[in-house]
């Protein structure tokens, strides 16, 4: 906290030009009625913008009049936020050197020394002349361009003392240094060049329209599979094939008569998820997609196991909607602590998987667990400790 | 290395027009009808399936924090988008805000949507001056082309008011930042209630940062999957991050979540001044974050979670840098002084506490001290922490924290000297 209190000597009166009275009154009406006091900040800044650069009492007045706010609020409020200057500044520019510890990494309290020398030997002072004054201020966001100043709007940035005299030097003789870098970066771009955003595809227009194609292909699944055999929905429920059950968008698939529709819908599943799904989690059902367009049963091959939990420590399996403590057991015992190995699991692994726990068959995908696992794997959890059931 | 396609703020150093025109060519305003028509959930729930986590430091899960919002509530809902960016060491959302803001425009209108709210408040900095003019005039233009406002294009009635701070940093903490909204010194409000139940005005309310925001129309775009193969488990995305401080070139770049912190500073910010092994000590996620010394630094990733075990956090991914010649007695103190200095003086452990720490950490510097002061420092920072409303209380002790646990051993030596060098005097 900073300690700040009113300036002894003050002007009589304030009053705001006609056109800021007018921005002002146009900022008041940005705000719902009977919330005119969320302008205070922005009113009490064009009144310090007005009157030199620094705020005098008789503006608190006014402004808390024009918000219909008590007085001592105000008050509070230009007396809280450091950005108010309580005192005469230089009117030539005010500098506000940022001494954080990234500024001050990189000789931000070389500047000081230069506004000591150069200014006045303590902050909050004007220089002889009354055209300069300065303070230390607190990281003002340009960090990667350390050290910098702000005077006024503007920034100058990965300063030398050299570059920061000159500066000051310029604006003494009214003119107007340009602002940002002095070393001739643009922004905060590693000096030498960029090290990204190169590729010049990136700005040719060409992504316009490139996010329709997940969309476009879960349609083209839908479709394919109504037009292929528009039975096989119904049919499907009574019949399971034996590796894909009804439960599964694609289960459908492994109905249909010829391997190019069914390759051409599971291809577009696999890429794109399931359609017409709320909350669809791209990608979701492809691997159980991909279960469904052998016209058999994928031989088994075994997924990676592991002796023990990465890092130590396994997931909760048990946040996997049908899996308990017996299960979550079970599956540790085998070698599977977390959820990205399930999430990567391919068809013929989930056979390997269904053939080694007895009874279990279809269950991977009755439960979705492949697409449980994967949400999981982001880090996303559920509300209820027993897993979210899938839907559908 | 993150690909260039896969780079969400593609005008991150301003190259480009930032303008609507230049934004459409990126790829910005693209589909948003289609997503919004996708419904309020829809949107929401591919932001909680592509596990973005909170940009602003706490790394909450966005999705989650926008399902908190009530959706029968007669009051209205207001999305309030955090830009008082005042971390050290963060410099990330000014550039989106003055390079790439259709981004956060396009988002802003999108999780409006989703939260049903039709007014959005953006609260700048006060000294992001240049930022909130560029800003105002994108705004300006997203109205003008009815992408935003009554009766737009999208079917979905948005308002963008641009909020003015006044260069506090405690204005970061939502409710502060709230209070001062409604035209209040900025002091955080006691939780519970919190703002979804009452937030601004009274009335249901998200705060976002403005990076969470910026990534959520390209999430829509490429898929929840997309942004969550990128990263690590629970750590997804891609994460601007900001380097300062003893590097060769300093710079805010766009990477993936968990890129490992060597490869991250030799890539893009040409290493650490003098070369790796000239390292002495990195803070990972702004000033709040501890400290951490450079053989910890060898192998780390960063990600939320790497960082946490190893008792430092990514906060908002700024990294400062220090080498060998760098007094971290010094540098952490001057830290102390920035929470000294933005304390709101609501809560008394914090008011007072930050005061003495920084003193104290002044004559540690110095060498003027006794050694037991080391463990009464320590302690103190924990009267503090945990111990206030908000966590300012607990960003002032920690970096002190990190500075007992991992360089004792140079406050020691300092104070030695000291003693030595009187000794000498006197003799
Ligand atoms: S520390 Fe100086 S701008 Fe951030």
């Amino acid at each position: 906290m900073a300690v700040r209190r009113l300036h002894p000597d003050q002007p009589q009166t304030f009053e705001f030009t006609p056109e800021n009275l007018a921005w002002a009154q146009a900022t008041i009406s940005k705000y719902p009625p009977g919330k005119e006091a969320s302008a205070v900040l922005p009113v009490l800044w064009r009144a310090q913008e007005q009157h030199d650069g620094w705020l005098p009492e008789p503006a608190i007045r006014v402004v808390a009049e024009m918000l219909g706010m008590a007085y001592i609020r105000v008050y509070e409020v230009a007396t809280f936020y450091t950005m108010f200057q309580l005192a005469p500044v230089g009117k030539r520019a005010h500098v506000q050197v940022c001494g954080t510890t990234p500024c001050m990494l990189r000789g931000a309290e070389d500047l000081i020394k230069v506004c000591k020398s150069r200014i006045h030997s303590e902050p909050h002072h004007l220089s002889a002349d009354g055209a300069f004054s300065w303070e230390e201020v607190e990281c003002l966001g340009s960090c990667a361009n350390a050290p910098m100043v702000q005077i006024w709007k503007d920034t100058y940035e990965d300063l030398t003392p050299e570059s920061f005299a000159a500066v000051l030097e310029g604006l003494a003789k009214g003119e107007s240094p340009k602002p940002g870098s002095q070393i001739g970066r643009t922004a905060s771009c590693p000096i030498g060049g960029p090290t990204t955003l190169t590729d010049a595809t990136l700005f040719d227009a060409s992504s316009i329209g490139a996010w329709k194609k997940r969309f476009d292909e879960a349609e083209a699944t839908v479709a394919t599979i109504g037009v292929a055999n528009p039975a096989a929905t119904v049919a499907a429920a009574p019949a399971p094939a034996p590796a894909a059950t009804a439960t599964s968008p694609a289960g459908p698939v492994a109905q249909s008569t010829t391997p190019a529709e069914a390759v051409a819908a599971t291809g577009g599943a696999a890429t794109s998820g399931a359609p017409g799904e709320t909350g669809g989690y791209a990608g979701q059902s492809g691997a159980l997609a991909a279960v469904g367009a052998d016209n058999g049963p994928p031989l088994p091959a075994k997924p990676q196991l592991l002796d023990a939990p990465r890092d130590g420590k396994g997931d909760d399996l048990g946040l996997i909607w049908g899996v308990g403590d017996k299960l979550h057991e079970k599956l540790n015992q085998m070698g599977i602590w977390h959820f990205s190995q399930i999430a990567d699991w391919t068809p013929a692994e989930v056979a390997w998987f269904e053939a080694e726990m007895q009874g279990f068959k279809g269950r991977v995908e009755r439960d979705k667990w492949i697409e449980q696992c994967r949400k999981l794997a982001t880090g996303w959890r559920p509300e209820n400790e027993a897993g979210e059931r899938p839907k559908g | 290395m993150l690909a260039d396609k896969d780079r969400i703020f593609r005008n991150l150093y301003g190259f480009h027009d930032s303008g609507l025109d230049g934004a459409r060519r990126r790829g910005a305003w693209d589909g948003t009808k289609f997503f919004i028509d996708k419904g309020h959930d829809w949107i929401i729930n591919e932001v909680k399936a592509s596990g973005l986590r909170g940009r602003g430091g706490a790394g909450f899960p966005t999705g989650l924090k926008w399902s908190f919002m009530p959706k029968n509530d007669p009051r209205p809902s207001y999305l309030v988008v955090n830009a008082d960016e005042s971390e050290p060491g963060s410099c990330k959302d000014r550039e989106i805000l003055r390079h790439d803001p259709h981004l956060l425009i396009e988002g802003i209108l999108l999780a409006s949507f989703s939260m049903r709210a039709h007014s959005c408040y953006i609260y700048f900095r006060g000294e992001y001056i240049r930022e909130r003019e560029r800003f105002q005039r994108a705004v300006d233009e997203a109205y003008g082309a009815k992408l935003i406002g009554r009766g737009n294009v999208h079917g979905w009635d948005l308002d963008i008011i641009v909020h003015h701070g006044g260069g506090a940093y405690i204005c970061g903490e939502e409710t502060a930042l709230i209070e001062s909204i409604e035209g209040k010194k900025g002091q955080p409000r006691l939780k519970p209630p919190f703002p979804a139940g009452c937030g601004l005005y009274g009335a249901p309310t998200t705060v976002n940062n403005v990076e969470s925001i910026a990534v959520v129309p390209d999430i829509l775009r490429r898929g929840a999957s997309w942004f969550g193969s990128l990263g690590k488990p629970n750590n997804t995305g891609t994460k601007l991050f900001q380097i300062s401080g003893h590097v060769e070139r300093p710079c805010v770049v766009e990477e993936e979540m968990g890129i490992p912190l060597k490869e991250l500073l030799e890539k893009h910010a040409g290493g650490v001044r003098g070369g790796w092994n000239n390292l002495l000590a990195v803070i990972p996620g702004g000033s709040s974050v501890p400290c951490i010394t450079a053989d910890v630094c060898d192998e780390m990733t960063m990600d939320f979670d790497a960082l946490s075990k190893a008792k430092s956090g990514l906060g908002t991914a700024a990294i400062i840098v220090m080498d060998k010649s760098t007094d971290i007695i010094k540098a952490i103190s001057r830290i102390s002084y920035f929470y000294k200095h933005e304390s709101c003086g609501q809560c008394t452990p914090c008011r007072e506490g930050c005061g003495w720490m920084w003193r104290v950490m002044e004559r540690m510097v110095k060498g003027d001290a006794r050694k037991a002061e080391i463990d009464l420092l320590f302690d103190v920072s924990k009267q503090v922490e945990g111990h206030t409303i908000c966590a300012l209380g607990d960003a002032a002790a920690w970096p002190v924290q990190g500075l007992i646990r991992n360089f004792r051993g140079v406050m020691e030596d300092r104070i030695d000297q000291r003693q030595k060098a009187l000794k000498e005097a006197a003799e």
